[in-house]
């Protein structure tokens, strides 16, 4: 009954109005309004429009394992920048020869005097490959993590704290230069992506409606799997573990499953976010990072799927606002909205109009 | 004394071949399995058709010892069920019977000793899941049933089915699967809270989702700690027609502290004391027991 | 060669005519010193080293700033107005008309830098003398032989001979007889200075020793001294290990109190640590602005004002947010986190956002060398020390006091604790202000070695956690084995790999760890772990 309520007309017309914005009111606004007009939509507000999407894309994806399985991540976005880090890859290629030292190879690896390309980067002009790692790097590493981290029980916050480890040594890895991935600086400058140049309008809106596409089959994915038995086993194990295994269940399995599938959504979230943003470095990675995208989830709604849409929007919405206007107060903020969200809503802003809408 | 010898030559030979074994590794250089095998990648492969009661053993446990830290937990305890018996176990606190659930139900590893279901399953190879597939049902002594689901779903959930992702992902309730739940729901009086989450049931209709999700399971032994503690008289009554109506088809393990529900139910009662069988009879023969009369009221 | 039989035929001489006048330099050895002929020179350097005369030091430093002129024969020291006389000492006035500078080519200048130092190993000051040995070990020329065993015979002070004994051997290795250049050899295997290697290499090098004697010595030689530098090396990574690991002990022992004992996963335990760091910083400043002259003794205040500071920010915190999330360890990790930010920011907006310098009093600065070139620095022996103490303190504290027993007893049974009349609301408050307070003590001590400034904690908190987890979740003695082992093994591995790797190693190792054996190093294993 609980989830009954995702699958009536209203979730329906939300996701079509949603679909309305992204398909057809952003291109029109953006392309054909002129922007003299009020009502045009700059390349920076795209940008930024794209952004947003790729985190409620890893905020969806963190509503399932975290809402639905009750496995609090605090390493997704290790994930969101390993995608991010197969995209770039292929976007350096790209790069051609056009970089500063006008050679065939990207700008860091001539600086450091490599003559050819590491391993890691093997086939990394194709960009199908560079897709398939899209999905199979942070695919199998939340796999092989996950299933010796759910055969041995490890979980709640215990789980929680080795995966900020994860993450944190990762950041490490991809701080160093002899990694093979930029060091510090990760990747950017990029030109190209298909051979089409990538700042143009047309790419960026192209780029915006993939992200929206994706954005939202995301959720309609989401939104079968809790509302399917499978999902209501997850929440079970969320529930009573213990129970759930007396039932006949294999729970690592199904941990390993809605773990391993966020993984592969918070990297091809990656994947977007890099062409749109132009740039991926292992600040990426920092624990702090994986742990906002745990905020945007619970100031939305655990458990909603709508919620933590929400949430990343109004988070990273505030987060642009202060950081333009009043940089010194973001911190306060931030931290102001980990503490009242966890002490006064724990069922989120959702959760706040589900009740306000019961009352009246 | 005969049929014992040939129960504990008999398992291991007939075991082999049957069950995945959980030590395989892929690769010499592949892990071993940890102490709790919780590999349970053919958790669907066992299921109660393979149970063998041809001796008319449901389970047989042999000189387990469980210990914590030096503690022994149980000390080399030995029990054997009828198949379709109705056995109580009673015992002070800290004799040993939860841990002894914990055992038969893959919970915790012995460090010492046999456990078989039938004679052909071996307990303390499988894991949890396994255990619950191959027909081993358990009622948590405080009771556990999933709060935000709907009773409906915290039995569908439970309900007999092919319990792997890939299954369970593309699962449609069939109309026959509807009519088993409802049949359940109305055995234990929930048929008019069928929508209503668990969690805002009374303490004694959890208890009773609990004996329903058990029965869903369709198992064979049904383990059960405590089941009428925080029910009605009422209740308490209808629980021990119900075990009585189940006995027979079923077999069950019964643990209460509840002596009048026990002097209802009983046939057969084990009394347990210091992690090891300390009587075993009629409630009358043991209550009369010297020993236990010293456990239970000497000192 | 040519020089050198010039300087030891001219040294010879030197040696048997005047040292009878030891009171005056020889006139005849400062006219060469003067003729402008850089072979006469250099021959009157050494001369002049080699009579120890405290007048020849005055001359060649003189010479070497380009104070000697010269009118006829009589060679002078002119410094502004006034002169005297390079012979004798005496004072001239009025300075004599044609007065001619002294050239002084490289070579010679050369040649004055090392006879000066020589000199000034027979000085009456200590300093002066190590300052001389310092100069000469690096390029000892073995003309000055001499000198150095004159030095020897005279030297009383342990140190000083052991290094002039070093000298000399490798002096002898330049110029000795066979029987003097083993002799010397043997001298050599006993020296912990880092430049005895390349010496004995450079004997081993084809060509540069033909006696095959000599040669087998040198090489036991070498072998010897390689073993103590091998030896001197594992020390030095010994201790930074352990000094490593009682820096971790520091910032995990809190913790463990917080999250071991009580369950608090406190995201903020490294902001405490950084509060701590701060209240060093400003205490510092009130000794530095009100009482200068005991600033060595800041510390005394600042020990004790960051352990309050921080535990009555924990205790705040306890009482305000923290209290409210008891039993859900994911929100109270969120909260906590929230908090870090608000107090990471808000040392920005105090003290900026740029690092602040906190000085070591005087006697933390320095250190022990234990070999040359492996210094135990006094700043990480007090914090090796200060972490024990304060371990001892710790479980004086949670073993023998009311306090203590309460906070057991709460932990393990709060129901039961509460009904014997424990007030378990205000013990959870002190728990955590304990904790907290531990944690301003480390951050005391890390001001003492490293960058005080804002994100100090964050660097802090993943491995504090780890230490934690990996001791075993409500041990002590598991969360002192996990810092030691771990800061152990980091330096080891860092010694191997460099340090990010040997972090990323460690990290690695831990996360597999803590999935092989959930419940960490010393859990223990029963029901109570289980539910």
């Amino acid at each position: 009954m609980i989830f009954a309520r995702l699958y009536g007309p209203k979730g329906w017309l939300a996701v079509l109005a949603g679909a309305i914005v992204v398909f057809a009111v952003f291109p029109v606004l953006n392309l054909v309004v002129p922007p003299e007009s009020a009502f045009h939509v700059s390349a920076f507000g795209v940008g930024l429009g794209g952004k947003f999407m790729c985190y409620m894309i890893v905020a969806v994806a963190m509503d399932l394992v975290w809402g639905y399985a009750g496995i609090l991540s605090l390493g997704h976005g290790l994930f969101f920048a390993l995608g991010g880090y197969a995209m770039g890859m292929y976007l350096m290629r790209q790069i051609g020869a056009d970089g500063q030292y006008r050679v065939n190879m990207p700008d860091f690896m001539v600086f450091l005097d490599w003559k050819e390309f590491p391993w890691t980067w093997w086939n990394s002009d194709s960009f199908l490959w560079c897709m398939f790692l899209v999905v199979a790097v942070p695919g199998l590493l939340a796999y092989v993590f996950g299933y010796f981290a759910f055969r041995s029980r490890v979980k709640g916050v215990y789980f929680s704290i080795i995966t900020q480890a994860l993450t944190f040594a990762a950041m490490l890895l991809f701080f160093r230069n002899a990694t093979g991935f930029g060091g510090n600086n990760g990747f950017t400058d990029f030109k190209r992506i298909l051979d089409i140049p990538i700042t143009t309008p047309q790419t960026r809106m192209a780029l915006f409606a993939i992200t929206g596409a994706v954005l939202i089959a995301t959720l309609l994915l989401g939104r079968y799997l809790v509302t399917s038995k499978f999902g209501r086993v997850l929440a079970a194990i969320r529930d009573a573990e213990a129970r759930v295994m007396f039932c006949g269940y294999d729970t690592v399995h199904y941990k390993l499953f809605i773990w391993t599938l966020s993984a592969v959504l918070c990297g091809i979230a990656g994947a977007l976010y890099v062409p749109q943003v132009g740039i991926i470095n292992p600040s990426e990675m920092s624990p702090a990072n994986s742990i906002e995208i745990a905020i945007w989830t619970a100031v939305g709604g655990r458990g909603t799927l709508i919620g933590p849409i929400v949430g990343a929007g109004l988070v990273n919405g505030a987060k642009t606002i202060f950081t333009v206007a009043l940089p010194e107060y973001w911190l306060y903020v931030l931290g102001l909205i980990f503490i009242l969200v966890t002490l006064f809503l724990p069922h989120g802003v959702v959760g706040l109009v589900q009740r306000w809408a019961k009352r009246t | 004394m005969g049929e014992k010898d040939v129960m504990l030559s008999e398992p291991p030979a007939a075991v082999e071949g049957r069950l995945p074994d959980p030590d395989h590794r892929p690769w010499p250089w592949w892990p071993p399995a940890p102490a709790r095998k919780e590999m349970a990648s053919g958790a669907g492969n066992i299921d109660s058709t393979q149970l063998d009661v041809r001796h008319g053993v449901v389970l047989y446990l042999d000189d387990i010892s469980v210990s914590f830290d030096g503690f022994k937990a149980l000390n080399k305890l030995s029990l054997s069920i009828d198949a379709g018996e109705l056995r109580c176990v009673i015992g002070p606190n800290g004799a040993g019977k939860t841990t002894m659930m914990d055992v038969i139900t893959g919970k915790t590893r012995p460090d010492a000793g046999k456990a078989f279901f039938g004679t052909t399953i071996d307990l303390t190879k499988l894991t949890e899941p396994q255990i619950a597939h191959a027909g081993i049902g358990r009622k948590f002594q405080k009771p556990t049933i999933f709060e935000h689901h709907t009773a409906f779903e915290n039995l569908e959930l439970s309900m007999k089915a092919d319990k792997r992702v890939r299954k369970t992902l593309f699962a449609k309730l069939s109309p026959e699967e509807r009519d088993r739940i409802a049949t359940t729901l109305a055995q234990i009086r929930l048929d008019d809270s069928a929508d209503r989450p668990a969690g805002l049931l009374s303490h004694g209709q959890k208890q009773w989702l609990e004996i329903g999700m058990l029965l869903m399971q369709e198992p064979k032994l049904l383990l059960l700690d405590e089941p009428v503690a925080g029910m009605s008289d009422e209740e308490t009554e209808r629980t021990a027609e119900l075990f009585l109506t189940l006995a027979g088809t079923h077999s069950l393990v019964v643990v209460e502290h509840d002596m009048s529900f026990i002097a209802r139910i009983a046939r057969k009662v084990t009394v347990l004391h210091e992690g090891s069988v300390l009587a075993e009879g009629t409630l009358d023969t043991v209550q009369n027991d010297p020993r236990v009369i010293e456990v239970y009221l000497g000192r | 060669m040519i020089r050198r039989i010039l300087l030891s035929a001219a040294f010879t001489l030197a040696s048997l005519v005047f040292a009878p006048l030891a009171h005056a330099l020889d006139p005849a050895v400062v006219a060469r010193l003067t003729s402008g002929e850089s072979d006469d020179q250099v021959a009157a350097v050494a001369a002049l080293v080699a009579s120890g005369e405290d007048r020849a030091i005055v001359l060649l430093r003189a010479l070497s700033e380009g104070e000697v002129q010269v009118a006829g024969k009589q060679v002078l020291i002119v410094k502004g107005e006034a002169a005297v006389d390079a012979v004798t000492g005496a004072g001239v006035s009025p300075l004599p008309a044609g007065l001619e500078d002294v050239g002084v080519n490289n070579r010679l200048r050369r040649e004055l830098e090392s006879g000066i130092a020589a000199l000034q190993l027979i000085s009456p000051d200590r300093a002066t003398r190590l300052a001389a040995i310092k100069e000469l070990g690096a390029n000892a020329n073995d003309a000055m032989l001499p000198l150095v065993n004159k030095a020897l015979a005279k030297e009383t002070d342990p140190d000083i001979r052991a290094q002039l004994e070093m000298i000399a051997a490798a002096m002898e290795l330049k110029g000795g007889t066979k029987e003097s250049r083993i002799a010397a050899l043997k001298k050599l295997a006993a020296s912990n200075n880092p430049n005895t290697k390349p010496l004995l290499l450079g004997v081993l090098e084809k060509g540069a020793e033909a006696d095959e004697d000599v040669r087998r010595q040198a090489e036991t030689s070498l072998r010897s001294v390689e073993g103590r530098l091998a030896w001197a090396g594992r020390a030095g990574l010994l201790f930074s290990g352990i000094s490593l690991g009682s820096i971790l002990l520091l910032a995990a022992l809190g913790l463990a109190i917080t999250y071991g004992l009580m369950g608090v996963i406190n995201m903020a335990h490294g902001e405490l640590i950084m509060i701590g760091a701060y209240t060093t910083y400003v205490v510092q400043n009130l000794f530095r602005a009100y009482a200068p002259g005991a600033f060595d003794w800041y510390l005394a205040l600042a020990v004790p004002a960051s352990f309050a500071v921080a535990a009555a920010v924990g205790m705040a915190l306890e009482r305000s947010v923290i209290r409210w999330l008891y039993g859900r360890p994911l929100e109270t990790l969120l909260a906590t986190w929230g908090i870090s930010l608000m107090l990471i920011q808000g040392v920005r907006t105090i003290f900026g956002a740029q690092n602040v310098q906190v000085e070591n009093p005087a006697f933390m600065s320095g250190g022990v060398e234990i070999f040359t070139g492996v210094v135990f620095p006094y700043s990480r022996i007090v914090i090796i020390a200060f972490a024990a103490t304060v371990l001892v303190c710790m479980a004086v504290l949670l073993n023998r006091t009311r306090l203590g027993l309460f906070v057991r007893a709460v932990t393990q049974n709060r129901k039961m604790a509460a009904c014997v009349g424990v007030r378990t609301a205000r013990v959870d408050t002190w728990a955590f202000g304990l904790g907290s307070g531990l944690a301003g003590l480390a951050g005391c001590a890390l001001s003492q070695i490293g960058n005080v400034g804002p994100d100090l904690g964050q660097s802090y908190i993943v491995d504090s956690f780890l230490v934690v987890v990996f001791g075993g979740v409500g041990q002590l003695v598991g969360t002192v084995y996990a810092a030691l082992g771990l800061g152990l093994a980091n330096k080891l591995l860092e010694s191997w790999a460099g340090a990010v790797l040997a972090k990323i190693a460690v990290l690695v190792f831990i996360i597999i760890f803590i999935q092989k054996k959930p419940s960490g190093l010393f859990a223990l294993k029963g029901r109570a772990v289980e539910s």
